[in-house]
Formats: structure tokens, sequence, C-alpha cells
């Protein structure tokens, strides 16, 4: 098992564990403090979701809360130094050890792609199939030139999954990278630079974890919806 | 990869960080959780509170409607009795009345019996005179038996 697997495993199996904790305990009176936290972040999920979301599809606001949660815990691995999680894996004869899920590929885009096999069955259910069809063969520009709508479908739903895996790998990757440069300074200087960019970072998180879950909810809105 | 210098430089860039955080970043979030945690409670006792004054409106409306009933037996009991009184008073009238119109139509009575008997009387004074004038068929005087005759009406 790679690292980035490990990790992502691990921070999903944290934040199941802290929601369906939150779940299980929770109350109708004045809410606890943990509860508190998951319902806020479940109120603003919901709130994004109703938003830009106008069909009807019980599915949606959970996929998007854990995309958004789970998309954080990914990046928040980027705040921690970058020397730390290796140095410790290096005692115990681990010598390659990448803690941030979202700077490896395979995690962003077997995310998006998720999505974009949702988007799929989704446009597929509620179209049904023959109305899926044509859209695909004769939108944008009518039955007459087929092969070039086809072509750019192809092109649209490609670019889907392939911005939303790159776009939060690129972010998280090139901040990763600028950590590890940092860390190539002389100890007693790194904190001129780091801390400024670790701060500007926590901007960083939230916000790629943000736009990964409006975009979620943006495309499978599209789904539902007639073009 | 080993333990060096670096490692160092970059966990005081992130105790600086967690400083920032402890500072700038997490009062904010832990200020609005609160925020967001006291307007529910408010909320929850605001509820609970008007609950309690609703039930304390049902209580008092209960009772107003008690003490109306009771008002209106009472004044149900009232007019009754006073209907009651109302009847034995004229049934008391009425009998009082019944009495003095048969006490009136008794002396009405006893003084036609009179005039009838004065009537008889006189009848029989003349018949009396009558009798004893053609019994004795000679002139009587009139003026001197008059006396005798009224001491005998008066004895009829």
């Amino acid at each position: 098992m790679s690292t980035p697997c490990f990790f992502s495993i691990s921070l999903g199996a944290l934040f199941l564990w802290l929601f369906m904790k939150a779940a299980k305990s929770a109350t109708s009176g004045v809410p606890g403090p943990l509860q508190n936290f998951c319902e806020i972040m479940v109120d603003f999920v919901d709130t994004q979701v109703k938003d830009s979301f106008h069909g009807r599809n019980p599915v949606i606001a959970p996929l998007a809360l854990t995309i958004f949660v789970w998309v954080f815990l990914w990046n928040a691995m980027d705040l921690v130094p970058v020397d730390l999680l290796p140095s410790i894996a290096g005692l115990f004869g681990i010598h390659y050890l990448r803690s941030v899920p979202s700077t490896d590929l395979n995690s962003t885009f077997g995310m998006s792609i998720s999505v974009l096999l949702l988007v799929y069955y989704y446009s597929i259910k509620v179209k049904g199939p023959v109305h899926f069809a044509m859209e695909v063969l004769t939108h944008p520009f009518g039955k007459w030139l087929m092969p070039f709508n086809l072509l750019l479908r192809i092109v649209e739903d490609l670019a889907k999954p392939i911005s939303l895996g790159l776009r939060l790998f690129g972010n998280l990757y090139a901040g990763e990278l600028i950590f590890i440069l940092i860390a190539l300074l002389p100890w007693w200087i790194q904190f001129t630079l780091g801390w400024p960019w670790a701060v500007f970072h926590i901007l960083v998180i939230t916000l790629q974890a943000f736009i990964f879950m409006v975009l979620t909810i943006v495309y499978l809105s599209m789904a539902h919806e007639d073009h | 990869m080993n333990f060096n210098a670096t490692l160092i430089g970059q966990m005081i860039t992130f105790g600086l960080l967690v400083l920032f955080t402890m500072k700038y970043v997490w009062p904010p979030i832990i200020q609005a959780m609160q925020d967001r945690q006291k307007r529910i409670a408010d909320g929850l006792a605001s509820a609970e509170r008007g609950v309690h004054e609703q039930e304390l409106a049902q209580a008092k409306a209960a009772q107003m409607l008690k003490e109306a009933k009771q008002q209106a037996a009472d004044i149900v009991a009232q007019a009754n009795k006073r209907a009651n009184e109302i009847i034995e008073q004229s049934k008391l009238d009425a009998r009082v009345e019944g009495s003095r119109q048969l006490a009136a139509a008794q002396a009405e009575i006893e003084q036609e019996v009179n005039r009838a008997r004065e009537q008889l009387r006189g009848q029989v004074v003349n018949l009396a005179v009558a009798g004893a004038g053609k019994i004795l068929k000679r002139e009587v005087d009139e003026a001197a038996n008059a006396a005798m005759l009224d001491d005998l009406v008066a004895q009829l």
C-alpha cells in the first residue's frame, strides 16, 4: 500500500469516526462542542448544495460533505512539517513517505473520476438513456453535426475530471514543493519564509477543498438539468 | 531520511504557525461556535418559556371558564329562587284576593237576604194588616195598632 493511500484512508476514517460519533450522540437540545462543529459543517455544505443544486437527490449533500471534509483533511496534512512524518517513518525503516494525499495524482484523480462516474450515472438515470444519447449527439450544433457534437462532448467530459484533479493536485503539490524548497534553507532562517507560506496555506487548503466540493455540486447539478 | 537541523527549522515554523492559529484563527471559530450554541440554547429556552406561558394561560382560561360557569349557575339558581318566590307571592295574593272577593260576595248575599227579608217583612205586615182587617170587618184605628204591629214586625 502506497503511503498517500494509507494517509488518505486514515483521514477518511478519522472523518467518518468523528461525524459518526457526533451523529450517534446527537441531541435535539443544546449541542455539545463536537455536535455543534459537525452541525456547522453540515449546515455550511447544505447551504452550498441548496444554492447551486435545484434537483432532488439525497446523495448530493452527503457526497459534498464527504468531499469537503476529506479533501480538507488531505490538504491539512500539508501544514505538518514536511520532514516530520518521513523522519518518523525513517525510524521504522520506511524510506519513502508522502504524507499529503492530495499531492498524489492517484488520490485527486481517484476522486475526480468518481465524480465523473456519478455525473454519468445520474445523467442517464434522470434523463433516460435515449434522451441522454440525444443530448450527447445533438447538443450544441443540432443533428447535422453529430460527430462534432460527440467530439465536443468527449472533450467537455474529459475536461471535468482533469481540471478537478489537476487543480487540487497542482495547488497542493506546488505548496508542498515550496515547503520542501524552504526546508533546504539554513534551519534558523526557515521560519521567515515558512511561516507566511504556512499561514497562507490555511487559506489555500480550505479554498481548494471548497472549490472541489462546489464544482462537484455544479457538475452533478448539470447532470440533472437539460442543457 | 534522517533527523537533521532542517527538521528543527520546520518545527520552529510549525510552532509559529500553531501560535498564529491559536491567536488569530481559533478564537473567531470558537466564538462563532459559542454564539451558535448560545443561540440554540436561547431558542430552546424561549420555546420552553413559551410552552410554560401557554400552559399558564390555558390554566387561567380553564379557571375563568369554571368561574363563569359557577356564576352562571348561581344566576340561574337565583332566578329560579326568585321565580319561585314570585309564584308563591302571586299564589298568596290570589288566595287573599279570592277570600276578599268571597267575603264581598258573602256580604252582598247577606245584604240581599236582608233586603229580601225586609221586603218580606213589609209584605207580611201588609198581609197581616189585610188579614186582620178582614177578620175584624170593621174600622180599625190604624194609628192605634201601628205601634203594636211594628212590635210584631220586629219580632219576626
